[in-house]
């Protein structure tokens, strides 16, 4: 909506005090979310520091001791590793797996997005394609790939997330931002004669960001998942650098000796995907003016 | 309609191109290149590796070598296996069976509950069962599918006992009972994702139906709740549920090659790993371009039966 206004507007709120923040606030589902998300992130990064072992020492005396036995809180591996050690250092590393994911995977898609949607025409849609064309692949299918390939360190792995989730973000942007290219400021910063540039990231961006975080907070836990499937499969993070997924990769085979060595990683995975999607949903519902009349 | 058919085709034939590429640049970027086999074993002189570059056409330029490629794809010559040097086609034919019964039988438990479950919590918005199904969903979505399957081993296998924890069927039986019974934990496994998206979106298109006129002038006319609800709003609702199997494909094809794996069942994507571990990148490809190609046709015919279903795109 677009309106000439003479009465000065009046001084816009503080973020945190907004209507949004409010609503998100009030959302129970996603402040679990958010309690989720820092307890990890704070267990993950403080917590090797108040455990009596590193992720490395070998108990030979306490292996595959289960849950519980002595200070060892989660048990141990089969070599004798405190699982809680490893757990927490494995957290790290696929916590910023998934949110260094997000950062490219978004901003990649953003700049496609944006530039697809305002340039429209022949370039628009030959972008488009190309998003269409990545998702007509089982994205775990293209990963594995692509990991298998291509020398696997963290980095990588974490590019590669990255390659195969982009799409959603251009595909969502890409539409917000048609629906804006015609509004009256748009049109109005033509002709001030601002460089597609500036139209493009000053003007049309800041317009679209709500869905763009909405769409980050869920890439996120789709990176943590698809770190897990290919790390569990062994073309992921390799051993000794523990993740998530690769502490899941031996516990097979010990299913009916040490199940805890399934559970409690898996468990973690859970519970830090479940938390991001919460989040995302509690800010999809909070950006959403109309949820406010339900 | 014909005019859309054309248009849809068209563009099915375009993507098609844009995935050839992506996939060729992806064969392209395999250490050592399709080469890489060769270099491996035991006596290889730099010569003879140039020998077998040029034999292959190797040395030649790249947009050459893809159309040649992409030309021998169109055919049906997708290359042999490095590990025993059958067809890929006939490889990957093998295989296909067991994934198409996989993933065939758990989409129809995940269509048949999910849309039960979107329904109801439809037209009880707000209701305890349309928060517990809403928030029971977020979770199953939040599931790794390879772990709910060890811990489904783990439960019906190992402890109670009830289930066989993998494989397709017991060697020398072989029996329909005996598919069956193998079956069930791996389907109910890669369902459960499928449950939880399918009553997400059959909620969201019931509640978008519900709130259209033709449901009030159905309602005021005095029909019963119950056959406004079965013979308006869930037919109508049911549409988009078409467009969404479609779109949903890769992601069951991921799940069902995670599932394989986790329970030994022999499809494409337990051949997929092995073959990666291998270095079989003949057949790594072709899945790779055989799946890409089965999501393309699998959303012509998804678009195609929305038209025939619908009077209101058919007409266009």
């Amino acid at each position: 909506m677009t309106m000439l206004t003479e009465t000065p507007l009046p001084p816009p709120d503080r973020w945190w005090r907004s209507r949004t923040m409010r609503r998100f606030l009030r959302n129970r589902l996603a402040m679990v979310g958010v309690a989720l998300i820092v307890g990890l992130t704070l267990a993950c990064f403080v917590g090797p520091y108040l455990l009596p072992f590193d992720d490395l020492y070998i108990d030979l005396r306490a292996r595959f001791a289960p849950p519980g036995t002595g200070a060892h809180i989660f048990g141990t591996d089969p070599l004798g590793r405190d699982i809680a050690a490893r757990l927490f250092q494995a957290g790290q590393i696929s916590l910023l797996v998934g949110f260094f994911a997000m950062l490219m995977s978004t901003v990649v898609g953003t700049v496609v997005g944006v530039v697809a949607g305002f340039r429209g025409g022949w370039m628009g849609a030959v972008l488009m394609r190309v998003v269409d064309a990545f998702l007509s692949f089982p994205s775990i299918f293209l990963l594995l790939a692509l990991a298998a390939f291509i020398e696997p360190s963290p980095i990588m792995i974490t590019i590669i997330i990255a390659v195969t989730s982009w799409m959603e973000v251009a595909r969502i942007v890409e539409a917000e931002v048609k629906s804006l290219r015609d509004r009256d400021f748009v049109m109005a910063a033509r002709m001030l004669g601002l460089p597609a540039w500036q139209i493009m990231f000053r003007e049309l961006l800041p317009n679209v960001i709500g869905p763009i975080i909405v769409a980050a907070t869920l890439t996120v836990a789709r990176a943590i998942l698809l770190e897990a499937y290919v790390s569990f499969l062994g073309y992921g993070i390799q051993p000794p650098l523990p993740s998530w997924g690769n502490m899941l990769n031996g516990a097979q085979q010990y299913l009916d000796k040490a199940p805890w060595l399934a559970i409690v990683p898996g468990l973690a995975i859970t519970a830090a995907v479940a938390g991001f999607n919460f989040i995302g949903d509690g800010l999809r519902d909070a950006l959403d003016a109309r949820s406010d009349q339900r | 309609m014909l005019r859309y058919l054309l248009l849809r085709f068209w563009q099915s034939i375009v993507l098609l191109f844009l995935v050839s590429l992506i996939g060729f640049m992806v064969l392209n970027l395999a250490p050592g290149g399709p080469l890489s086999q060769y270099a491996l074993t035991p006596g290889m002189t730099k010569e003879a590796l140039d020998r077998i570059a040029e034999q292959m056409g190797l040395n030649r330029p790249l947009p050459i070598q893809y159309l040649d490629w992409f030309w021998n794809l169109l055919q049906g010559d997708w290359g042999k296996s490095y590990r025993d040097g059958r067809p890929v086609l006939e490889i990957i034919g093998g295989h296909l069976f067991a994934t198409l019964l996989l993933m065939g039988s758990s989409t129809l438990v995940a269509v048949l509950i999910g849309t039960w479950i979107g329904i109801h919590s439809a037209v009880r918005q707000g209701s305890v069962f349309d928060y517990v199904t809403t928030v029971g969903a977020m979770v199953a979505l939040s599931i790794p599918t390879f772990w709910f399957g060890l811990i489904a081993i783990f439960v019906f296998s190992l402890w109670l006992g009830w289930l066989p924890a993998g494989n397709m069927y017991t060697v020398g039986d072989g029996s329909a009972a005996d598919y069956a019974v193998h079956l069930i934990m791996p389907s109910l496994v890669l369902a459960l994702v499928n449950v939880a998206t399918w009553s997400r979106y059959m909620r969201s298109a019931t509640l978008d139906v519900m709130s259209q006129d033709f449901v009030r002038t159905a309602r005021a006319k005095g029909l019963t709740p119950r056959r406004v609800l079965m013979k308006h709003i869930v037919g109508n609702a049911l549409v988009p549920m078409i467009t969404l199997a479609g779109l949903q494909l890769p992601t069951l094809l991921g799940g069902a090659l995670v599932t394989e794996t986790v329970f030994t069942w022999p499809g494409m994507g337990r051949l997929f790993l092995d073959s990666l571990g291998y270095n079989d990148y003949p057949v790594v490809m072709g899945l790779l371009m055989f799946s890409a190609v089965l999501v393309l046709i699998g959303n012509l015919a998804a678009d195609l039966l929305v038209a025939l279903v619908d009077p209101r795109i058919r007409l266009e």
